[in-house]
């Protein structure tokens, strides 16, 4: 019986054995899932896929921006293992050091997701590389796109894409280390239109790190959606025209077609070429940008606030008539050479006595003076200047002054024309209209941005209405109408009251201040505007309707240090309304001259 | 004596042992093709290049042994063993002579485009000596030096094994005091044993004062337990003495006679390492590669680890590895469970076989198969230190199959009554 107990102890030690590597193994098998993870890390490789981002169009189908190929060095940290350093420092061009603290960097981001190691290589060295990645293991190659721009245009509305950094990934957990993202413009604006969605490609790698084939034959793998193509508004034969003209220039030109309220161009000058902001050279190129004293990041159209100068006395000459403080046949007589408050004298040009209709042809100061000081002392109505002059505001308001469109638009300024608790406290309360009356003819506290303007110029002629300027047109498809900024906006003046005006600035064009604006065959409104410019010479400003009778256009032209409306805004202003409504532009002599202008 | 042997030859072969082999055998098989398999490759069974072609002319092979021991007399075994014996303790001093150095171990005879490892068959042979020897009875006498040619027939090839820097096989030779236990191997010898094992883990593991420490406190335990009888108390103060000495030859041992890469496995499952990508790659790879087999495994041939060959060996010893990601702890449990029904079945046969020899030829082959089984599984799961010994017919390789055949036919033509 004693071998019989050894029999069965021999039994008992087995069984024991095989008991406690059964739990080892189940706990290893099914209860631990850190190994599924850990084999994943292992055998898989997440490659993404970067979709090709939108194009954009415009109005006309022409390209405004594609995407070139690129290829970019991604590494993996968690996967590095020995290699031959100099042989990657020869092919890649750079030192040792070099690439210890981008492997630095890329540790600091993370060990298992890959980051950039080196950005847009050659082609050629991209050939080079593939063949050999194996002896590199821990880096792959990503393909990439970049912007790119066949017309050097368009810089500030167009915007341009940049890596992500630490502060966008934390907002959109979409975005990884060396993804690109909108920065500014219809590139911002639209990022998740252009952007579309990217895929990934699971691949099994083997210990070597080398690609051996795709898993579960692809049944993990997310295709990439391309991004959406996008038509702008912007018609690039006017926006480039526009910029030809603005050469040599400090200032803006915005157009808008005023029944949709698409801006047809947006320029300011100078500008830049946004094939600068794009790839390796671009933080190189965004900082030499941002140093040059001209400023041409700055947009000039949206962000720079001027005095509005005698075109704001259109807006005037509305509310004037609106309030019933002048109707067409009211004539205000200019006698003594201008408008007299006390010893001051806001002159003028000895008008004589003038209705609205020559007032605005001849911008007669004594006049918009008048109506101004008038509109604001109207005690019928207002029991004091505030309530009148915050109405006034109201109606300034309701054509889109002093406010954000914040439709598409990049970094947009508010402007400003203060309200009547600025003057209360300016002035101690003790106010009335002579105290402020330089706003009424453009002057003085109101700033306004050149969008504005042109949208002001939108709501005559629309007679009574804008549509929130922005440009894009459409997503997806051309018919593919984007809605977002359809709505009406309607003003407080009475429609009536805008073909009063629009006479007065068909008058401006064809016997007044802006005559140089006249166009072959083509009725013109327009509106002169020399802005005082406390730094230096007067900013030349004209505002342009074509064709008055059916506005197909909306241009407001400003020309810093260019003085007189009429000798720089009004001729640019006119040539490019020729060249949107005709096609081309007959005055070539008109337009060599303007080209080559400069006020510096 | 022959006569015993003769008895009752009519019965057929076990049949059960018989199926149990061919089931590892075509698991091994099987488990070899996934391991060499490529995805999107032709993978064609009949090329010679691949070690799935060359595994089924080893199996063929085998097959053939195996027919030729069910057919030959059972008396020539017996009558041979030491012949047998002695056949392969010359080619295994033949191999350190003219060997041929694999993975770090000077092993193999290199014969064209085969190699093979004497050590394999020396297994066989030693537990055909054994029993043997057994058999003629001069164990049962209380003679001590008879004891000392049993350790002899032992030690001798894993002296051999030993010069050959093929530690992982010589341990596979201490699976005989299963053998010597069930023959009347005192009880407290095996347990002697089982605390020598422990304290000599428990000193590599903290250190010898820890383990001093330890003995101290036991011996005090003892001391006041015994202060009554000076003569126990005598014993234990010889035993105490005798585990210090035991403590620091064990430290002696690991430092001078282990090579580096060993002290580190042994390192490595102690726990005093941490290395994940230098040394414990491997057994890191393996837990990795069983592990993410989750409860049913990834399927036949979509094992990743193994394929994308994340795991060394993964033919040969770490073949389990294959079977863990593909089959899951379904496939743990199939493999498990054959081997041990194998090893229940050979110890159940031996020990109601009316045939000393064959109860000790079967307890000393179980002895072997259960440490290769055990070792090999507990190094890809990081219970034992990685020794490169195989799986017991899974394993690719055409000696170690030859050997485990012929000891396992050897065991059913004897068995055969």
């Amino acid at each position: 019986m004693q071998d019989r107990k050894r029999y069965f102890v021999v039994l008992a030690i087995l069984a024991v054995l095989a008991l406690v590597y059964l739990i080892r193994l189940f706990n290893l098998q099914v209860l631990n899932k850190t190994y599924k993870v850990k084999a994943n890390q292992n055998a898989l490789r997440y490659i993404t896929e970067h979709p090709a981002r939108g194009l954009i169009y415009d109005r006309n189908d022409s390209l405004l921006v594609y995407n070139d190929a690129a290829y970019d060095i991604m590494v993996v940290p968690n996967e590095l293992r020995e290699f031959d350093t100099m042989e990657l420092c020869r092919v890649l061009d750079i030192t040792k050091e070099d690439v210890r603290k981008k492997i630095e960097k890329a540790k600091k981001y993370s060990y298992i997701l890959p980051s950039i190691f080196e950005q847009q290589i050659s082609k050629e060295d991209y050939g080079f590389l593939q063949e050999k990645m194996y002896e590199f293991p821990g880096f792959f190659v990503q393909n990439r796109t970049l912007r790119s721009y066949p017309n050097p245009i368009a810089a500030h509305i167009l915007g341009y894409v940049s890596e992500v950094n630490e502060q966008d990934m934390e907002n959109d957990n979409y975005y990884q280390m060396g993804d690109y993202i909108g920065k500014s413009g219809i590139e911002k604006a639209y990022e998740s239109v252009l952007r579309g969605e990217k895929g990934r490609r699971v691949v099994l790698v083997d210990v070597h790190n080398r690609e051996v084939g795709r898993y579960e034959n692809g049944a993990e793998d997310v295709v990439a959606v391309p991004g959406t193509s996008i038509w702008s508004t912007l018609d690039l034969q006017l926006q480039r025209y526009g910029e030809e003209l603005m050469a040599h220039k400090r200032g803006s030109i915005v157009a808008i077609e005023p029944k949709t309220g698409e801006i047809l161009c947006l320029i300011s000058s100078p500008t830049y070429d946004p094939n600068l902001l794009v790839g390796t050279a671009r933080p190189k190129n965004y900082a030499m940008l941002l140093e040059d004293p001209k400023k041409p990041l700055f947009n000039r159209a949206l962000m720079a606030s001027y005095p509005p100068g005698s075109t704001f006395k259109l807006a005037n000459g509305l509310i004037a008539l609106q309030e019933g403080i002048v109707t067409p046949s009211t004539i205000y007589s200019c006698s003594g050479g201008g408008y007299h408050i006390g010893n001051h004298v806001v002159h003028c040009h000895n008008c004589g006595g003038l209705n609205i209709y020559s007032a605005i042809q001849r911008s007669c100061n004594s006049y918009f003076c008048r109506a101004y000081y008038n509109i604001l002392s109207n005690r019928r109505k207002y029991k004091n200047v505030q309530d009148a002059y915050t109405a006034w505001l109201d109606y300034m308001h309701s054509m889109g002054f002093a406010q954000k469109y914040e439709t598409d638009l990049p970094y947009e300024l508010k402007g400003s024309i203060p309200t009547a608790e600025y003057f209360d406290k300016k002035y101690n309360k003790s106010w009335n209209g002579n105290t402020v009356v330089s706003m009424g003819i453009g002057q003085g506290e109101a700033a306004v941005t050149p969008l504005q303007m042109a949208n002001m110029l939108a709501v005559i002629a629309n007679k009574g209405y804008y549509i929130k300027p922005h440009v894009v047109k459409a997503i997806g498809k051309k018919d593919n109408l984007n809605t977002q900024f359809s709505e009406k906006i309607v003003s407080k003046i009475d429609p009536k009251h805008f073909q009063t005006v629009l006479e007065g600035m068909k008058l401006v064009v064809t016997s007044g201040t802006g005559r140089g604006a006249q166009i072959d065959g083509i009725t013109v409104a327009g509106k002169t505007g020399t802005a005082q410019n406390p730094h230096g010479a007067d900013h030349s400003v004209f505002a342009l309707i074509a064709p008055a009778d059916d506005p197909q256009i909306v241009i407001f032209c400003l020309v810093e240090n260019g003085g007189f409306g009429a000798s720089v805004a009004c001729p640019i202003a006119s040539l490019m309304a020729e060249k949107y409504l005709k096609g081309e532009v007959k005055r070539t002599d008109l337009e060599n001259r303007m080209k080559e202008l400069s006020f510096r | 004596m022959y006569n015993d042997l003769n008895r009752k030859n009519t019965k057929g072969f076990d049949a059960r042992l018989i199926i149990y082999y061919l089931l590892l055998v075509f698991i091994g098989w099987i488990t070899i093709y996934s391991t060499c398999y490529i995805p999107d490759g032709t993978n064609a069974i009949f090329d010679i290049s691949k070690p799935y072609c060359k595994q089924l002319i080893w199996i063929g092979s085998s097959f053939l042994i195996a027919i030729v021991i069910l057919l030959i007399d059972k008396q020539l075994i017996q009558h041979y063993a030491y012949h047998f014996y002695i056949i392969c303790l010359f080619l295994m001093v033949l191999v350190l002579l003219i060997g041929t150095e694999i993975s770090g171990a000077k092993a193999w005879i290199k014969i064209g485009e085969f190699s093979i490892q004497p050590t394999e068959f020396m297994k066989v042979a030693t537990a055909l000596a054994l029993a043997k020897f057994f058999n003629e009875g001069k164990t049962s006498t209380e003679k001590r030096y008879v004891w000392l040619i049993v350790g002899g027939i032992i030690l001798l090839p894993v002296m051999i094994i030993m010069l050959q820097h093929d530690a992982g096989s010589a341990l596979v030779f201490a699976s005989f005091i299963i053998l010597f236990y069930r023959e009347g191997l005192s009880g407290s010898l095996l347990i002697l044993v089982f605390i020598a094992a422990f304290l000599a883990v428990f000193t590599l593991k903290f250190n010898e004062l820890y383990a001093i420490a330890l003995l101290t406190a036991v011996f005090i335990g003892f001391m006041i337990k015994d202060r009554t009888q000076k003569k126990l108390m005598r014993r234990d103060v010889i035993v105490f003495i005798i585990s210090i000495v035991f403590v620091f030859s064990v430290n002696l041992l690991y430092e001078n006679v282990l090579e580096p890469h060993q002290k580190i496995r042994v390192a490595t499952i102690l726990g005093q390492t941490s290395d994940p990508k230098g040394a414990d790659f491997n057994l890191n790879q393996s837990k990795i590669a069983i592990g993410s087999g989750g409860f049913f495994g990834k399927g036949y041939l979509k094992g990743t680890q193994t394929k994308l060959k994340f795991v060394p060996e993964q033919s040969t010893d770490f073949i389990f590895c294959a079977i863990g990601e593909e089959w899951g702890f379904v496939g743990t449990l199939v493999v498990f469970g054959l081997y041990l029904a194998l090893i229940y079945r050979i110890l159940s046969l031996s020990e109601k076989s009316r045939i000393p020899f064959v109860r000790y030829y079967g307890y000393g082959i179980s002895g072997i198969i259960a440490v290769h089984f055990f070792v090999n599984i507990g190094m890809t799961i990081g219970l034992v230190p990685i020794i490169g010994i195989p799986l017991p017919f899974l394993s690719y390789g055409g000696s170690s199959l030859w050997a485990f055949t012929t000891m396992l036919f050897i065991f059913i033509k004897l068995n055969d009554n």
